[in-house]
């Protein structure tokens, strides 16, 4: 029943994978399509990027001014000279018919469709293999993968309903097929007991909470990598230079990027946080101290300064920006090479990996 | 901040080297092994603390200094945020136009006879927000100047603070504390006191008198073996000791140690975290005196499946002094290696089988070094059994009698005890650590969570005998809302003086 069961889990999970990578091409071709027109927007409106930027110098006058007591009138913005009402005018319609067209494009459409429907078979997979090991599905690496993969994805839809971040797709999607795929190969492990250590209700507190962590680190170390390349395109903008990554003209600008990403970056660390205390309770109940520089312990406390470095860097004259940006993506890193490196090569009492 | 922000990063990369290196702390026999595998290389790594990173000279002077900035940041903060808790917000902006969210609306000539004062209005308005508030003239207007969100910078002060308090209760902690490790056979009780343990480990400031009174009796061990599921077989399911505990002021009492639920006795906590097999040996002379009997504590191996080392010592009563290494197979099978070496292959006692080489001379206890029972100084003895002698290793099952060679006497086995690895631990300032780590978690959300704003209304007089009320905003930190709220607010206002319904 046991082997039925987890052997179904893991036919629900090729067919999410299937799925995902379905979804994968999409949202890949959504990106290319957007890169095709923001060059082909560029080439029709020349003279927006001027016009633009004195839209947004020009002072809101009496123009904005609601009268109280009368229903609010729609604001009539922009310049005051004719030829600049008239560019403006035209640039503001390619743009949000660009905009507009983009979030609704088909591709795109598909991609997150697919990603809900995989989202669905996976979920079915997770369900499963903790009904054929009848505990939570995160003790071993197999299943923190298939769990963690889980909530990456839940939270990025999830992020969707309050952000508009359809364009990590591409990015989410490859970082959560790659990690199925190794843990495919290389961590997967028959349902097996659990060991006396992990038999703890800090088990399902510690771990779910960590994932939850990673899957917000993981969309922030998107938004950041993102941060930097329209970073690098918005100063070849202002010099003149060529630029590359067409896309990146109908994605947010690089501070509204690094907005969002510290507010992601800030709940992965707050849950980061609640993992590392979690954990050293756990500690104590189980190994008998609260902490003991185990390896494991390490690698957390590093993240976990790394992000905090990377938080106190937002405030720093001369860190806000791209370095910031750097120490988001060095925390990431740190923390795939807890899970990846640490916990299969390194020695040290988390020896839960399975394998 | 830029100290803070180079102390957190050189922080980061100094516990780098902890991981990669076995430490003495949580893995001591890692550094003996790594001594024994790298011998040009350890020594260096040694001077360098790489051993016992997390005490090094080098680790401390980084959290140290990071700890000094800290304090050095917190406590010009700490006056600075009472002072501005107790102050009025300040002096609204001459020219709020180039304030985030600035909007203007005019109150016509018309209703402001029949509209309540703008200004007053205003500050009830922000009030009930949960602002502080505070009124302010001049020539051409009259304004309100408000802030909310003081908790912010309270709940990030109270996080930094809170992190002191961590390092220093477990400073406290480590400096009064005391850790103990002793290996209990059923049937037998331990004692809370100095010479009972058989490792020790008390902080810098530890007295006897720390040590609690009480005792412990394990009366059996029980652990439970998977032998149902085939790709688990022998994976432990549950180790339960059953204990009899005598506390300093209660009577005899019953209970249990488990994994995760450790004993909490007299302010001290006891794990259980290991345990094995303790076969029990009679060694007789040849006239059928006994000279040895004992339950002796077996360590498991690297093994899974409990194979055990073990010590027997016999320094009286036989012609010569007689030493014993052996090893025990809970379940004995033979070895894949060969040559009639034995292994086990399931951890449980299916098919027990105890392996003895026989050593006899001087065991070297008569000097009255202090030995340890978990070795055996082989260099004054002359092996008489087991390999590469040409004897055979003696064999014996539970219930077997074999005789030691050179007629030195017997040896049999009688039976097969468990032992408990306890440890003892206790630590004054425990419970400090957890409620400075509840202040880092509560601090950290509402630093990062509550904003911290300023909001402004401002009425200007116009020539025809209209107002116009400005809003503006200012965020302090991180705001994402920041111009809602001013709009919020602009709304709330302006239907609160047209008489509308609030929005």
């Amino acid at each position: 029943m046991t082997e039925t069961l987890a052997q179904l889990s893991t036919v629900f999970l090729y067919a999410a994978m299937g799925l995902y990578a379905a979804a994968f091409i999409a949202f890949a071709l959504d990106l290319a399509r957007r890169g095709a027109r923001a060059t082909a927007v560029e080439a029709a409106v020349v003279p927006s990027a001027v016009a633009r930027r004195a839209e947004v110098a020009a002072p809101v006058g009496a123009a904005t001014t609601t009268v109280i007591g009368e229903p609010p009138r729609e604001a009539p913005p922009g310049p005051s000279s004719a030829l600049g009402r008239l560019s403006s005018r035209i640039s503001t319609r390619v743009e949000e018919d660009l905009l507009n067209d983009s979030e609704n494009s088909a591709s795109l459409r598909w991609a997150f469709a697919l990603t809900i429907i995989g989202f669905g078979f996976h979920v079915v997979a997770d369900v499963l293999r903790g009904i054929a090991a009848a505990r939570v599905p995160w003790a071993n690496m197999w299943e923190f993968s298939m769990t963690g993969t889980l909530v990456i994805i839940g939270v990025f839809l999830a992020a969707n309903l309050k952000w508009q971040i359809k364009y990590l797709g591409t990015f989410v999607l490859g970082l959560v097929l790659v990690l199925q795929g190794i843990a495919l190969l290389r961590y997967y492990v028959p349902v097996v007991p659990l060991q006396p250590a992990l038999q703890s209700y800090w088990l399902v507190i510690h771990i779910i909470v960590a994932v939850l962590g990673t899957a917000f680190f993981a969309l922030g170390f998107a938004l950041s990598g993102l941060q930097l390349l329209q970073y690098r395109r918005e100063r070849q903008v202002a010099e003149s230079r060529p630029q590359q990554f067409a896309f990146l003209t109908t994605l947010p600008s690089s501070v509204a990027l690094e907005n969002l990403a510290y507010r992601i970056n800030i709940v992965g660390f707050i849950a980061w946080t609640f993992t590392l205390i979690a954990g050293a309770i756990w500690a104590e109940k189980a190994w008998g101290r609260y902490w003991g520089w185990d390896t494991k312990e390490v690698w957390t406390f590093i993240i976990w300064v790394i992000y905090a470095g990377y938080i106190h860097a937002r405030a720093t004259r001369g860190w806000r920006g791209s370095r910031s940006a750097w120490l988001a993506i060095i925390g990431f890193a740190a923390v795939l090479f807890n899970f990846g490196i640490v916990n299969v090569f390194f020695h040290g009492l988390h020896a839960y990996s399975g394998l | 901040m830029r100290t803070a922000l180079f102390l957190l990063l050189l922080l980061a990369i100094a516990a780098v080297p902890g991981s990669l290196v076995p430490q003495r702390s949580s893995d001591p026999n890692g550094v003996t092994k790594y001594f024994s595998e790298n011998p040009q290389l350890a020594p260096v790594l040694d001077k360098l603390q790489a051993f016992d990173v997390y005490t090094s000279v080098w680790f401390s002077a980084i959290y140290l200094l990071l700890f000094a900035s800290l304090i050095g940041c917190i406590i010009p903060r700490t006056t600075h945020h009472f002072r501005a808790m107790g102050a009025k917000p300040p002096r609204t902006p001459a020219r709020l136009e180039r304030m985030a969210g600035f909007q203007a609306r005019i109150l016509p000539a018309a209703l402001r006879s029949a509209a309540p004062d703008p200004i007053l209005t205003a500050r009830d308005v922000l009030k009930a927000n949960r602002y502080r508030v505070a009124l302010y003239q001049d020539a051409r207007s009259t304004s309100v100047s408000a802030e909310r969100g003081y908790l912010r910078e309270t709940g990030n002060l109270v996080f930094h603070i809170a992190l002191l308090g961590v390092l220093l209760a477990i400073g406290v902690g480590g400096g009064f504390g005391y850790t103990g490790q002793k290996i209990v056979v059923e049937g037998q009780s331990f004692v809370n006191s100095l010479p009972s343990y058989n490792s020790f480990n008390p902080g810098r400031f530890f007295s006897d008198a720390s040590l609690a009174p009480f005792s412990i009796a394990v009366n059996k061990l029980d652990v439970q073996y998977e032998t149902k599921n085939r790709d688990a077989i022998g994976t432990p399911l549950d180790y339960t000791a059953h204990v009899t505990t005598t506390g300093p002021g209660d009577a005899n009492s019953g209970t249990t140690i488990k994994v995760n639920e450790p004993l909490a006795i007299g302010g001290t906590n006891v794990y259980l975290l290991g345990n094995g097999y303790a076969p029990t040996i009679t060694v007789k002379d040849p006239a059928g005196k006994v000279v040895f009997s004992d339950s002796v504590p077996f360590i498991p191996q690297a093994d899974p499946n409990l194979t055990s080392l073990g010590f027997v010592k016999v320094p009286d009563g036989l012609k010569e002094q007689v030493g014993m290494i052996g090893f025990f197979y809970p379940t004995v099978t033979a070895s894949q290696t060969g040559q009639g070496a034995l292994a086990s292959k399931f951890p449980g006692l299916d098919d027990p089988v105890l392996s003895l080489n026989v050593y006899a001379g001087d065991l070297g206890v008569d000097d009255g070094v202090p030995q340890s029972v978990y070795s055996l100084n082989t260099d004054t003895l002359e092996q008489l059994a087991g390999p590469p002698t040409k004897t055979k290793a003696l064999e014996l099952k539970p219930g077997q009698t074999v005789k030691l060679p050179n007629g030195l006497g017997t040896i049999s086995l009688d039976g097969v005890k468990r032992f408990a690895t306890l440890e003892v631990h206790h630590d004054p300032a425990q419970g400090w650590v957890l409620l400075f780590a509840i202040l880092i978690l509560g601090g950290l959300l509402t630093s990062l969570f509550v904003p911290r704003r300023r909001i402004w209304v401002k009425a200007v007089e116009n020539q025809d005998g209209s107002l116009t009320v400005e809003y503006a905003g200012l965020a302090r930190g991180d705001d994402p809302n920041l111009l809602s709220a001013v709009t919020a607010v602009a709304d709330q206002h302006s239907g609160a003086i047209a008489g509308s319904p609030k929005t």
